[in-house]
């Protein structure tokens, strides 16, 4: 038998090949599933903290807020082991290279929160030594807001990770959106009369 | 004129009888005998003074307790541009005494004091990355707080506040790269 040039019979599934393609389907999307779960309830954190948001990273770890709920209490101080960069605090011009390198050496998938005004922008350190923001060399997921945020904040910041690790699936972290499109998605409606404000 | 420096300002004039200390205090205060007392020195007699407040038994100042840049550009009545200001400390005299020398450019340079106080390595250290005043006779002069590749002295006036773009300047990494 010859070889049949492409394109000039119609491809037609025979029944057992339907069979083991839905088969596979389902098999997928269970692991789909189940990884994601999984790998969305076990973010390891890699602690960068820099400077006074540091603290309140600790906060979120101790007891009274508890980051363990969350399934993200194992700290790891090697970024082999961590999928989830959390940037706390300013970063200075000596340190941006030790960040990167950090970044470079966590296993995909990685996600990398940015905690804080200063390590969002640079916050009130605009200086010569203070990086303006590591988002300008480096993709960050998750901007969370404050100076320090609240570890509330923080949980929320984490939460929304979760979301993007569930919505994301199994896509390679180059694949993904730049993240300037994530936000906290707001779990409080402020409740405004109308007309206030005028 | 607190009565304990005053002994020591005396011996310091009667040893070098050629240098012109101007004696003042920091701080002028109601209360005299706490007045904190500074004097000055020329770079090139800084060692030899150095030396006999560390080594002299009516002075043994132990301790260097700081040592400190100045920029003095703009600054009002000020004749020098940087000033390099020892901070010293005697714990078995308990008594303190401030030394200031004054450089200018080009090329300010001062002896280094790293063999009368060890301590003083990255203290000094810091104020050649800070000022760019060299120390000559420094065992290790090389940057302490900024790399050193990098090429201005920040602390210095004319200095931008917002550097010259070396807080931009970092190779970017996407999500492609990493
Ligand atoms: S954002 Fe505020 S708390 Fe966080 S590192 Fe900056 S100054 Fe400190």
């Amino acid at each position: 038998m010859g070889l049949t040039p492409v394109g000039s019979m119609p491809y037609q599934e025979s029944k057992e090949e339907f069979l083991t393609t839905k088969l596979s389907h389902l098999i997928d999307l269970t692991r789909k599933i189940g990884v994601n779960w999984s790998r969305k309830n076990s973010l390891w954190p890699m602690p960068f903290a820099t400077a006074c948001c540091g603290i309140e990273l600790m906060a979120t770890g101790a007891s009274r807020y508890d980051i363990a709920r969350f399934g993200a209490e194992v700290m790891r101080f090697t970024p082999r082991q961590c999928d989830l960069m959390i940037c706390a605090g300013r970063v200075a011009i000596k340190t941006m290279p030790v960040l990167q390198r950090i970044y470079m050496q966590m296993a995909e998938p990685k996600w990398v929160i940015s905690m804080g005004a200063c390590a969002s922008t640079g916050g009130v350190f605009d200086t010569y030594a203070v990086v303006q923001g590591v988002d300008q060399f480096l993709p960050v997921d998750v901007y969370v807001p404050g100076c320090p945020p609240r570890p509330e904040t923080l949980l929320e910041g984490v939460m929304a990770i979760q979301r993007i690790v569930e919505n994301e699936g199994l896509i390679h972290s180059k694949e993904r959106e730049r993240g300037m499109g994530l936000v906290v998605q707001p779990t409080v409606q402020v409740k405004v009369e109308k007309g206030a404000g005028k | 004129m607190s009565a304990k420096i005053t002994p020591i300002i005396e011996l310091l004039q009667k040893q070098f009888s050629d240098i012109d200390f101007a004696p003042a205090p920091l701080l002028e205060m109601k209360d005299k005998s706490a007045e904190q007392w500074c004097v000055h020195v020329q770079p090139s007699k800084l060692f030899a003074v150095m030396s006999f407040l560390r080594s002299d038994e009516r002075c043994s100042f132990e301790q260097l307790s700081d040592l400190a840049g100045v920029d003095y550009l703009n600054f009002p009545k000020a004749k020098d541009r940087y000033g390099i200001v020892y901070s010293l400390l005697s714990l078995s005299k308990e008594h303190r005494l401030w030394v200031k020398v004054f450089v200018n450019d080009p090329n300010p340079e001062v002896p280094s004091v790293v063999s009368i106080w060890y301590g003083a390595t990255w203290m000094e250290r810091e104020v050649w990355d800070m000022f760019g005043v060299r120390f000559s006779d420094h065992p290790d002069l090389r940057r302490i707080l900024t790399w050193e590749s990098f090429e201005a002295h920040p602390l210095r006036k004319d200095y931008p506040l917002t550097g010259r773009g070396e807080r931009e300047d970092f190779k970017v990494i996407t999500r492609d790269s990493a």
